[in-house]
């Protein structure tokens, strides 16, 4: 055996299918969630062509089945939540920026780091597996709630219901092995002189989704066990007829379902705070007031989850209770929006393709705020619930976030991540397709919502309310809109894959940013600086009177 | 405001309705004047050569004041919004009304059946009114209804009522309504049941007493033939009675 080869420089393999830098590894996770991403826009496509243009052959899929449309709504929804938001919002950026920003040269469990890629790959070959056994994948909705899921006599996919569980529990041990990387990383490798509240928001806001989400998923690793044994094993912990009880699931899944949404959304705002402030050249607005209502939304985001439940059966008089905890995460939520508003007051505002990304997120995610709140108060909740309202308004949350933030934090960080620019026209070619077409997929929505249809139905050819012609137009409205949107992102992977070979070369700092990933080359080497940082100042020192730069980097001595 | 999107046809749909438009008149109001307040500064505060951009924390006390202002008027939106909403629900949910009638509502893949007292007025005697898929219900009268499921969850809907209601196996669960309309109304299933979750569809129809009673009449005279020709009656239970009291 020759020992020059294993000293040599780490050829294809090692170096990108086996590393434990956490660039290499945030690059997996993002190529694997833009890769989810498709096909979960795939699935989108197929039912929304089902329902705007119901009964006939889907070009790509064939005709839409009540069984195959079920398995279809079902991936969708797990595919998105599990498969692109959270590898994308908190794996991937949370593996390329919590080192560079503190400034360290990786993550404190490197391996660790890898063994949650490779349990996250794992994860998804379970799961795109189930499509291909027989009754295909699991369609009992993303929810799962039992008895359906439990048993194959319901569903008429048992072996995708045990792949689907399978896959969303190995998701889990990937995440929370990455959610422990991330934390200890930011406690313990920060650069000298970076105090607590020197941390860029970014960077505290993945640490505390990754808290809230290694707090909220034991209950759900606990519930998915005895649905497991449910399944395969024929124990009755969510049969009735032998003392079990469906409704334990529910609590159990949306315990953790709910502070879910927070995990996603807190990395979101984080990006979204960097982007403002660089753009608009401006200090965050009151930085420890973001902090405090991050804080207060987690704590509360505990206390919520059976607005989930209002009409599932529960004592109606624990409605009353979590309607008034509801409203109550309204509070720090609209205060941090309001806090990001403020930001832009003051400020020389520069609208390239991030920062427009950007605002769109704060423009849109007003619009599902606000909605939630019809579904938060207990008495129109008796209305809305289970219809399209509901998915218009998650979708207004869930787009902004997984979507808009994403592509605001891809757009901004790119030349760091590849050494070189993104092309601005087709940059914001792609942003106002994207955002224009969809807001005309949602709003339709909003109005069938309201209107009374109910949700994961593959036909409404059996309710003579529901068929009434206006209805259908609106239907059709945002399956032409959802085409449109599927039609731009093509703008984004020609710009994405030209620009990185073609693009301009990236310099260190192209948005004359302040913080540590900036100080060092585009795209970082491996081991990131070549001489560990000293910090001497928060991370957003914009415009201060006196000095002839507009910035002041954290690690610019005084 | 929900009105012109779908019928109300029982007495606390419009409950439901004025909740509506109240909170959509709130979150409108702040949705229009947060989002205003944002253009307004992207097209003020844009980009000009020779202004420099300021130095604000956010921390001092006649900055904060233009979120703590907005701050308790949120608080103050919230508690206008979660009474009534409580109120509306503690109406349609907790304080259920003295009955006129009840009706059972069962559950099942992929189906909507009911059980109804027949001309005795007796629930579970053997001239009890089973229908599959049509619920017949007279006008203005104040109902309750038993839910229950034969296998998974579904959610009992009737949206012209503003009713929703999920059916658990396992479980009774009670609630009313009082419809003050008459007409056939759709029936939904709107909690995922399996393949054939679009197909469970059902009808309310809301009738007049003397349509209901001409109904009644033709229902029962159906089921007495049933039982007298021992022909299989519409389930083991009226079937079983029918053989005690032959």
């Amino acid at each position: 055996m020759n020992t020059q080869v294993l000293h040599a420089e780490p050829g294809f393999f090692r170096k990108y299918c086996w590393s434990t830098d956490h660039k290499v590894i945030a690059m997996q996770y993002m190529f694997t969630g833009l890769i989810m991403a498709l096909i979960g826009g795939y699935l989108a496509y197929v039912f929304r062509m089902q329902l705007g243009f119901p009964n006939q052959s889907v070009p790509g899929f064939g005709i839409v089945t009540p069984g195959r449309y079920n398995a279809v709504v079902t991936m969708h929804g797990s595919i998105m939540i599990f498969w692109v938001a959270m590898p994308l919002l908190i794996a991937a950026f949370g593996n390329f920026l919590i080192p560079l920003m503190i400034g360290c040269d990786d993550m404190a469990f490197p391996r660790i780091n890898r063994l949650s890629y490779q349990i996250f790959l794992l994860s998804i070959v379970v799961l795109i597996a189930s499509f291909f056994v027989k009754g295909g994948a699991f369609g009992g909705a993303w929810t799962a709630y039992p008895p359906l899921s439990a048993s194959g006599a319901y569903n008429l996919t048992p072996e995708g219901a045990t792949m689907w569980l399978l896959a969303v529990a190995l998701e889990f041990v990937a995440f929370l092995l990455g959610g422990i990387n991330f934390t200890v990383t930011t406690m313990n490798g920060r650069a000298p002189g970076m105090k607590m509240f020197d941390i860029p928001i970014v960077v505290w806001m993945i640490v505390l989704a990754s808290i809230i989400f290694m707090a909220s998923v034991g209950p759900l690793i606990a519930g998915a066990i005895m649905l497991l044994f449910d399944q395969t094993m024929a124990t009755g912990f969510y049969d009735p007829t032998r003392g079990g009880d469906p409704l334990l699931w529910q609590h159990l899944f949306w315990f953790f379902g709910h502070p879910e949404v927070y995990v996603v959304l807190l990395p979101a705002m984080g990006i979204v705070a960097e982007i403002i402030t660089v753009f608009a050249r401006k200090k965050l607005f009151g930085y420890k007031t973001i902090l405090y209502t991050a804080w207060s939304t987690g704590v509360l985001s505990f206390v919520v989850w059976a607005h989930h439940q209002f009409v599932a059966g529960i004592d109606p008089r624990m409605a009353n209770i979590f309607t008034v905890t509801t409203l109550l995460i309204s509070i720090p939520i609209a205060e941090m929006v309001f806090l990001y508003i403020a930001t832009l007051y003051g400020g020389s505002i520069r609208l390239h393709t991030p920062m427009l990304w950007a605002l769109a997120f704060i423009a849109e995610f007003m619009i599902g705020g606000v909605t939630g709140i019809f579904l938060g108060a207990s008495g129109t909740d008796i209305y809305l619930h289970d219809t399209y309202f509901v998915i218009a308004h998650f979708h207004y949350t869930f787009v902004p976030i997984a979507i808009i933030a994403m592509f605001a934090g891809l757009t901004f960080w790119y030349p760091k991540m590849f050494g070189r620019m993104l092309n601005e026209t087709l940059g914001k070619i792609h942003f106002w397709g994207t955002v224009i077409s969809f807001n005309v997929i949602f709003i339709p929505l909003f109005m069938t919502g309201v209107a009374g249809d109910q949700r994961r139905v593959y036909s409404y050819a059996q309710f003579a309310e529901q068929m009434r012609p206006a209805l259908q137009h609106l239907r059709t409205i945002s399956t032409v809109a959802l085409l449109v949107m599927l039609a731009f992102q093509v703008v984004f992977v020609i710009n994405f894959f030209w620009s990185m070979r073609h693009g301009k070369r990236a310099e260190d700092n192209p948005w004359l940013s302040n913080t540590l990933e900036w100080t060092v080359s585009s795209p970082p080497p491996h081991g990131n600086f070549a001489e560990l940082p000293t910090v001497y100042r928060g991370p957003y020192e914009y415009g201060l009177p006196g000095r002839a730069l507009d910035y002041w980097p954290q690690d610019a001595p005084n | 405001m929900l009105v012109r999107y779908f019928t109300e046809a029982s007495t606390y749909a419009h409950n439901i309705d004025d909740l509506f438009l109240l909170i959509a008149v709130l979150v409108g109001f702040w949705l229009i004047v947060a989002e205003s307040v944002l253009f307004w500064l992207i097209f003020t505060f844009r980009r000009k050569d020779g202004r420099a951009s300021q130095h604000i924390t956010g921390e001092e006390k006649r900055h904060t004041r233009w979120i703590t202002i907005p701050h308790f008027l949120v608080i103050l939106c919230d508690i206008a919004i979660v009474i009534p909403a409580i109120m509306v629900w503690y109406n349609i949910k907790q304080n259920m009304p003295p009955a006129d009638h009840t009706v059972r509502v069962y559950a099942q893949q992929w189906a909507w059946s009911f059980q109804q007292a027949g001309p005795d007025g007796l629930m579970g005697t053997p001239d009890d009114i089973l229908t599959v898929g049509d619920l017949h219900v007279v006008v203005n009268t104040t109902y309750h209804f038993d839910l229950m499921s034969r296998d998974v969850v579904h959610s009992f809907a009737v949206p012209s009522f503003r009713l929703k209601q999920d059916a658990l196996p396992g479980r009774t669960i009670s609630g009313w309504f009082r419809p003050n309309r008459v007409g056939t109304y759709d029936i939904q299933c709107t909690q995922i049941c399996g393949i054939g979750h679009a197909l469970m569809a059902g009808h309310v129809i809301v009738e007049t007493p003397q349509a209901h009673a001409a109904w009644l009449k033709r229902e029962s005279s159906l089921s007495a033939a049933h039982a007298a020709a021992a022909l299989p009656a519409r389930s083991p239970e009226s079937s079983a009675m029918a053989e005690v009291r032959r």
